[in-house]
């Protein structure tokens, strides 16, 4: 049988287990949309905004690890989905987007909504293909899915002009497998590393685990908590990595960082052995690199040869899928004898105690640190939780103790406002069972407002958290303690009545200025299973996020809530352990 | 230091700019780079020169492997190795320093491939540092032109890239 190139592709994604696929028409693409709609495997949620379509994508892989796909039509479609590419990137996580483009006579010709889709998108892709021949569709359709998932997974973005999905051809077979020669990513580890892994890690006297979003996207959380509590070390976890393994045990140190807690960056800068699972030492993580961990060594696991001694020199270096380069060191070290640790253990229950996490409530406002432990609390800590970027996105880190992998979505190394809302949505289709909130601000939920209406046609019911301080909060913060208090632009006028847009929208919308009221209304909008709520909750527009280490500073240089003098601990300290 | 990387990548439309939007993208240097397939024509194969310190290097040769077309990424300077350059020189000369331009094409063991205008056109190949010599032996304001084709090299005896 004949089919056209729309058909083959679209037969092509149905072979590849693709359930949802989050998309926007146009010109170019609208044989592949006709293709779509003959079939009933896939649903296509009409997003109202191409970015819309990419963080929506996104979230759903994130909450359940498979590709997420995005149809655009050529031009403005692929610019505008260009930020939630590059978002996907930065967090490695695997998509597939299919871009329309125009026909091939011509392309270069400077023709109605043409842009180089290969080009602009080349920097924030883990791989792309533009489509010559009709012949072409099958395979790469399957080497796209193939380099989206496996290795560092990545976006990975497949451009196909408009006359190759009108050609027509006997149907080619969908591949089952495929091999690139070029393209075959490490993910056993080495051996000889493993021992000398387990070496330093039995002899380590103030070890540390240092886990990252490589441990979630690598579906690694079971293996992480076996060699955690086999250890009995104590564990941090990224902004990325939060739930792998679970923040309410007694290991877990929380997260580190700019707004790490005391005792885990305390414990980073005091450490001999510093284990790194899945994570890149981003610059947020490490602050000043000069004065990083002075007095460790590091191993360093990571799926990414490239990731290994970029930013910090690895002593010993593992390149593997984060879960076989755990099993494989639980298995080097079950019968290791280990170094006494308790006077480390004794040195970071010390550093605990100053709880660094706490705030000072203030009658008449309520603070925003309160709301995201009322949410935990109402939600038993069980749902799963997108942000937007700023200070919420802080706040929800540090007062959400997340137990489980992919509970924790939000945009760690692009930072795009606007992520948290579609993201909800994403999330929502691929966990149907689940409880979603969005946490957010009033400045980044209006960056993707638009999908307000997307939600009501899918019926995808979350729960909007909007701390709303009237203020683009961390640029604030920034400018109190960095510029002086020079306020330029970060205070939010003339906002939008947030109920009433909800309710124009057909949500259900609850306004809350005062604290007492902030329970019950959590309450009654996780009871309304079937409807997204809109919480637009007043708070102190004058917190600030703390701990926080200044840009500069080192992991001992924090500045605490409530102390103007920064918390700078004493070499010796650490010597005393 | 100075490095000459060899890369093998699949010979695919947009495989060059990749490799290229890396290094501007990461802030490596590129002193010169050449390209041109290979034996097997699915195949290209790419010289690079570039400088950096060690963590650079690593880096660089790290980055080209993650590109998806690139097959094998090779370092040159760090094993025993050819490297050659060609250039294309147009010198002018008068009867009197044609004279001297002739001694010099045979000190550097240089060919002249044309002579029109009084102008010779001369092909000279050797390692970079030979064919600078060549352009420091000449009057400057007789070199009308140059097309250099940056470094190309491979290594030496059985070891294969």
């Amino acid at each position: 049988m004949e089919l056209n190139g729309a058909e083959i592709l679209v037969d092509c994604l149905q072979k590849e287990g693709v359930d949802h696929v989050f998309g926007y028409p146009g010109g170019a693409v609208l044989h592949i949309y006709d293709a779509i709609e003959a079939q009933d495997k896939i649903t296509h949620v009409l997003v109202r905004h191409e970015q819309g379509a990419a963080h929506g994508a996104d979230g759903y892989a994130r909450a359940n690890g498979k590709p997420g796909v995005v149809l655009v039509t050529s031009g403005p479609g692929i610019t505008n989905a260009v930020t939630g590419i590059a978002t996907a990137h930065m967090d490695s996580i695997p998509m597939v987007v299919i871009s329309g483009q125009v026909p091939s006579p011509l392309i270069g010709m400077d023709a109605f909504q043409e842009v180089d889709a290969t080009g602009i998108t080349r920097s924030c892709v883990k791989h792309n293909f533009l489509v010559r021949d009709i012949s072409d569709i099958a395979t790469t359709v399957k080497k796209a899915f193939h380099i989206a998932t496996t290795g560092r997974p990545g976006p990975v973005v497949i451009d196909i002009p408009k006359d190759i999905t009108i050609a027509k051809m006997e149907k080619e077979e969908y591949p089952d497998s495929i091999e690139i020669r070029s393209y075959k990513p490490t993910t056993k580890p080495s051996n000889r590393q493993i021992r000398k892994a387990a070496e330093l890690i039995s002899n380590a006297k103030k070890p540390i685990l240092y886990s990252g979003g490589g441990c979630v996207i690598g579906n690694a959380s079971r293996e992480l908590r076996e060699f955690t509590q086999m250890l009995g070390f104590p564990i941090t976890q990224t902004l990325m990595g939060l739930g792998a393994y679970p923040m309410t045990d007694k290991q877990s140190l929380g997260m580190l960082g700019m707004h790490g807690t005391y005792e885990a960056n305390m414990a980073m800068h005091g450490s001999d052995c510093v284990v790194a699972i899945g994570a890149r030492f981003d610059d947020r993580i490490t602050g000043n690199l000069a004065k990083f961990c002075p007095t460790a060594k590091f191993i360093h696991i990571d799926i990414d040869p490239s990731q290994i001694s970029k930013n910090v020199v690895a002593d010993i270096p593992i390149v593997g899928q984060t879960a076989q380069v755990l099993q494989a060191l639980i298995d080097e070290l079950k019968d290791k004898e280990l170094s006494d640790i308790s006077n480390w253990w004794s040195q970071i229950e010390d550093w605990r105690k100053i709880d660094s996490l706490a705030y000072k409530k203030s009658p008449g406002v309520i603070k925003p640190q309160t709301v995201i432990e009322a949410l935990y609390e109402v939600t038993e800590g069980k749902a799963i939780v997108t942000s937007d970027v700023g200070q919420h996105q802080m706040w929800a880190a540090q007062y959400y103790p997340f137990d489980e992998p992919r509970q924790w979505i939000n945009s760690g190394g692009l930072g795009t406002m606007g992520f948290g809302l579609p993201a909800a949505m994403g999330a929502k289709l691929a966990m149907p069972e689940k409880d979603i909130a969005c946490v957010t601000g009033e400045g980044s939920i209006q960056m993707m407002l638009q999908e307000l209406s997307t939600m009501l046609q899918y019926a995808t019911p979350v729960k909007i958290i909007n701390l709303n301080n009237g203020y683009l909060g961390m640029v604030r913060q920034w400018q109190e303690f960095f510029y002086e208090k020079r306020y330029a632009m970060s205070y939010m006028d003339a906002l939008p009545d947030f109920i009433k847009l909800a309710e124009s929208y057909g949500h259900l919308g609850i306004k809350v200025d005062q604290e007492k009221d902030l329970k019950p209304a959590l309450i009654e909008a996780f009871k309304q299973k079937e409807r997204t709520v809109f919480l637009d909750i007043m708070t102190d527009p004058s917190e600030n996020v703390f701990p926080m280490i200044p840009a500069g500073g080192a992991h001992c240089d924090m500045l605490l809530a409530g102390r103007d003098e920064m918390v700078s601990k004493d070499e010796t300290d650490f010597n005393a352990v | 230091m100075r490095h000459i990387i060899s890369v093998i990548l699949e010979d695919e439309a947009g495989a060059l700019s990749r490799v290229s939007g890396l290094f501007t993208q990461r802030g490596f240097n590129i002193e010169s780079l050449t390209v041109a397939q290979t034996t097997d024509p699915t195949l290209s194969r790419m010289t690079i020169v570039s400088s950096g310190n060690e963590r650079v290097l690593e880096q660089i040769v790290k980055q080209l492997n993650k590109l998806i077309e690139v097959v094998k990424v090779t370092d040159l300077t760090s094993q025993d190795h050819v490297e050659r350059e060609l250039m294309l020189a147009k010198i002018s000369s008068t009867s009197k320093e044609g004279v001297d331009l002739k001694e010099l094409v045979e000190i550097f063991g240089c060919k002249v491939v044309d002579v029109k205008d009084k102008i010779y056109t001369i092909e000279v190949s050797g390692k970079t540092k030979k064919i600078n010599a060549f352009l420091d032996a000449l009057e400057p304001s007789n070199i009308i032109e140059i097309s250099r084709t940056g470094v190309t090299g491979i290594s030496r005896g059985k070891k294969l890239i």
